[in-house]
């Protein structure tokens, strides 16, 4: 590249095509190629105001904003106009319009933090209003005493915290499907998000309630137009989960469970009851309809797994990625997330050659227990066609399957729990999409069906 | 002897307050829940069970069902439970393990008792709780007669129901309680 101080002599390639040792971060005055996304190519041309030609152009020295008062305080920060872009991107039931999704933009952000108004949603029937000074929290069953809490008490309760992910079984069920989603990372992946999450371990409550002798499970369940109810096992009720009231410091958004969420680190979405109303302690599961006709996959025998609680390690490249572009050849920094329900990510490795050579990448420290992970990793594109991916590996020796490996393993239809390597192609144009590799090309010449699942969870 | 059984008891007692350390060492709470009346609780629980632990007094009809199928359901679950905008519910025509399986409540639900639970507590999405109790079992008796579950004589209640005999019932693979490494 012509227009910086990049020496390809600084350059020590750990990997095919191109891929340079992560040490590479380290050095002074390494300077990126710039990747743009489609949306921002063309509202950067629709953005040019007439205003800046008035005076006679745009002065870099004492640009406009110097020579006027700023605005005033907010008492609620919002983002710049000019990310207007960085958005959630519903799809919901035509007829139930509660009844859907929105993703979180991952290919837009970076770090390992959700904000609050991006974090995913998935909601059955809708947002409930709920006035929290007429929330109750009930707690009966196999219990020694049967006891209700409001949200004041709770708030009286000692207090933990705890950064993790929550990411919904169905995420990236695209992947399951015939043809690669044309979708960007994050609206076919962005069913996952991180934050810190602070409130009150269940098991303190458990012990104030007391639990008899065949407590097993418990049914939680929320207080919205659905009525969510999910059965989670005693173990993970008594070891980690959180009764969560605030979320990245401020209290839950009504979207994330408004007052009170139950929050089960590493565990499927579903099972992270928002608007949590009543626990009922049990001796076994209550079979409710999310967890038999949905939220179970379904196998090439015919049998479905059910009780699929746990995320297992996935990771993938945020930048570039799907829809993006790639200006002119030279070096790039790849950047991703990695995460795992069963722990902490040990590795993360990066290919630029489709699959055959893999070298690791810089970790972003912290790296914490079942938490996003940032990856990144320095790339020389020589502007040929490349295919670049990602694949993590969890504390536990877990190594995220390629998705051919999958597909053969879970058939098509399991619609939950897609967790495989995900190929971003680039075109010597430097236009990034979504490609499956060459050998699970599953399309033949008279197959026109792309086989979309249907459904929302 | 007596000294040894002693110990052994001591050390057993030891051992189980050691494998215990959570419960042993976190913290306390200040003890604000209020204490809750089983009349109360009872208002609260709508959680049904298999074995039909949970479901109500009432009953209904396969014909009582399909009157309000039609007018609260149908609009998203379609003629017959055929599905629209809402989930298909009967009629599966290509098996589980095809290449375009249909999951209806037939063909993969593993128990009927769900089905009465959904309904009572989600359903119709426009108006959730609106149905009675016998207008939900009612609805449930025709889906599972939709279904060939039921023949259109029979009456669904809280005895009946857990009776159903469901054809996928044991189809299904419990990831969490057999093996842990899913």
């Amino acid at each position: 590249m012509a227009e910086n101080n990049n020496k390809d002599a600084d350059y020590t390639y750990v990997a095919g095509n191109g891929l340079i040792d992560r040490r590479l971060f380290l050095k002074r005055g390494i300077q990126f190629g710039v990747i743009s996304t489609l949306a921002s190519t063309t509202s950067s041309i629709a953005s040019a105001k007439p205003e800046d030609n008035i005076t006679g152009g745009f002065n870099p020295a004492r640009p406009p904003w110097m020579n006027q008062m700023g605005g005033p305080f907010s008492t609620y920060g919002m983002p710049s106009k000019y990310e207007d872009d960085v958005l959630r991107f519903p799809t919901q039931n035509e007829s139930v319009p509660g009844n859907g999704v929105s993703w979180t933009p991952l290919h837009l952000m970076e770090g390992t933090i959700t904000p609050n108004g991006l974090h995913y949603e998935r909601h059955h029937n809708g947002v409930p209003q709920i006035e929290p000074k007429k929330h109750q929290l009930l707690i009966h069953g196999l219990v020694k005493t049967d006891l209700t809490f409001t949200i004041d008490d709770l708030l009286r309760y000692p207090m933990q915290s705890r950064i993790c992910f929550i990411e919904c079984g169905g995420n990236s069920n695209a992947g399951w499907n015939k043809l690669p989603s044309r979708a960007e990372a994050g609206y076919f992946n962005g069913m996952a998000s991180c934050s810190e999450w602070t409130g009150v371990p269940l098991s303190v409550l458990l012990d104030e309630t007391g639990l008899r002798k065949k407590a097993k499970w418990i049914i939680a369940e929320g207080a919205d137009a659905f009525a969510m109810q999910m059965s989670i096992p005693i173990e993970k009720a008594l070891d980690d989960a959180l009764l969560a009231l605030y979320q990245n410091g401020e209290r839950i958004r009504p979207e994330n469970g408004y007052p009170l969420r139950l929050v089960l680190p590493g565990w499927e979405g579903v099972l992270n009851v928002k608007w949590l109303r009543r626990l009922k302690v049990t001796n076994r599961p209550v079979m409710a309809r999310n967890e038999t006709s949905r939220y179970t996959e379904l196998q090439p025998s015919g049998k479905a797994r059910m009780f699929t609680f746990i995320i297992e390690a996935k990771s993938l490249i945020t930048s570039p990625s799907a829809n993006m572009i790639l200006k002119q050849p030279g070096l790039y920094q790849i950047t991703g997330l990695a995460w795992s329900g069963r722990g902490r990510i040990k590795q993360v490795d990066v290919s630029a050659d489709g699959g055959e050579t893999w070298a690791p990448a810089e970790l972003q420290e912290p790296i914490l227990d079942r938490s996003f992970t940032r990856f990144r990793m320095p790339w020389n594109w020589n502007g040929k066609p490349a295919t670049i991916k990602s694949r993590a590996i969890d504390e536990t020796g877990y190594v995220q399957p390629e998705r051919s490996e999958l597909v053969k393993q879970r058939g098509r239809h399991g619609f939950f729990h897609y967790n495989a390597i995900t190929n971003w192609h680039i075109d010597s144009d430097g236009f990034v999409s979504h490609v499956y590799d060459k050998n699970e090309d599953e399309k033949t010449s008279n197959d026109t069906d792309i086989g979309i699942d249907s459904g929302w969870d | 002897m007596k000294m040894k059984k002693h110990q052994t008891i001591l050390i057993l007692v030891l051992i189980a307050v050691g494998i215990k350390p959570l419960i042993a060492e976190q913290a306390k709470g200040p003890g604000l829940g209020k204490a809750i009346a089983p009349e109360e609780i009872a208002q609260w629980d709508i959680s049904v069970f298999p074995n039909g632990e949970g479901l109500p007094e009432g009953k209904g009809t396969v014909a009582e069902g399909k009157k309000i199928y039609q007018q609260q359901c149908l609009s998203c679950h379609g003629e017959n439970g055929l599905g629209a905008t809402g989930d298909q519910l009967a009629g599966a025509q290509m098996a589980l393990t095809s290449d375009y399986p249909e999951q209806t409540i037939g063909s993969y639900w593993p128990y009927a008792t769900t089905v009465f639970d959904v309904v009572r507590r989600s359903m119709p999405m426009t108006v959730p709780g609106s149905l009675t109790n016998n207008e939900v079992y009612a609805v449930t008796a025709y889906l599972l007669f939709l279904n060939n579950l039921i023949s259109k004589d029979d009456e669904m209640n809280a005895t009946t129901l857990p009776k159903v005999k469901m054809p996928n019932e044991n189809g299904f693979i419990n990831i969490y309680e057999t093996d842990e490494k899913n």
